[in-house]
């Protein structure tokens, strides 16, 4: 096996180059099928037995929360992978991941508090789902936070590194909270072992805004490493072939 | 039509939901867009001040 996909991939006008190509395909994709999954939540898919039309909040709020943990996730690889191969490309991604996860962190326990309220009876209790998300946003903030800290770049990618490691314990702590203790929000019906516990009617909606909202992150995450790498490198002589006016 | 938006009497709830959704999916892309042309247009300006001074 060769490693020069690797290598290649660690070089950062390799990767402005490739990023700008890839950022429509994947922009384009997800628009489709965002817009896709809008029209069958909302108008397609049916009005829960006990929950009505309540229900169609799910389509915009288990998105949001699996953007929240899969962007922490992706932010946790690239910082090892910078931390543990000293690649610059990597933690230009790790800190790209940061401000979006932390919005979509935001959205999902606002969505949420909004969906609890008339399921619940409450915008918010102190439930171990709920209390880890929360984390999980100071998490983010506390990683941006750090970096801002830091005048020297490769500081602030080493310490900010470190934290996105550590918190990454977290990311199964929201995942399994419904599972391990008594919790008023409802276990998992997708992401679990075995047969999703959900119609299909519903699941197609779900499915298909998820992986439209991981197309569109993976979209953004291109454009924001970009502009990062072209903000590190700023010697390089590639940068002139690029940017030319 | 104001069936449809009234949502079974969620419409309180679930139009708030969606427009918050909508605004994160936008901003960010605006925030990245712009991000990256602020940095192509420092690097820009970087490189005729390199050429400036030769």
């Amino acid at each position: 096996m060769t490693w020069t996909w690797f290598h290649r991939l660690g070089s950062p006008p390799y990767i402005y180059r490739l990023a700008g190509r890839l950022t429509p395909w994947f922009g384009w994709c997800a628009a489709i099928l965002l817009v896709a999954a809008l029209y069958d939540g909302l108008f397609v898919a049916p009005p829960d037995y006990q929950q009505g039309d309540g229900v169609r909040i799910m389509y915009v709020h288990v998105p949001c929360a699996w953007m929240s943990l899969m962007v922490y996730t992706t932010m946790a690889v690239a910082a090892a992978t910078g931390l543990i191969w000293r690649i610059k490309v990597a933690h230009a991604v790790a800190a790209s991941c940061a401000p979006i996860g932390a919005t979509f962190t935001a959205v999902a326990l606002i969505t949420g508090s909004l969906w609890g309220k008339p399921m619940w009876g409450t915008y918010w209790v102190w439930d171990p789902r709920l209390t880890s998300e929360l984390l999980l946003l100071f998490l983010y903030l506390g990683y941006m936070g750090l970096r801002s800290a830091f005048d020297d770049l490769q500081r602030a990618d080493r310490a900010s590194a470190v934290l996105a490691i550590v918190g990454v314990v977290n990311v199964p702590i929201v995942h399994f909270s419904v599972l391990w203790w008594n919790s008023l929000h409802q276990a998992p019906s997708v992401m679990h072992f075995g047969k999703p516990t959900m119609e299909l009617s519903m699941l197609i909606p779900l499915l298909t805004a998820l992986l439209g909202f991981t197309l569109y992150f993976a979209a953004v995450l291109l454009v924001r490493v970009r502009a990062e790498v072209l903000r590190r490198e700023r010697a390089a002589s590639w940068i002139s072939e690029v940017v030319r006016p | 039509m104001s069936h449809f938006l009234a949502m079974g009497g969620y419409a309180r709830y679930l139009w708030p939901s969606y427009g918050l959704t909508l605004l994160a999916v936008v901003l960010n892309i605006v925030w990245a867009r712009r991000l990256l042309a602020r940095a192509k247009r420092d690097a820009r300006h970087r490189i005729e001040m390199q050429a400036g001074r030769q």
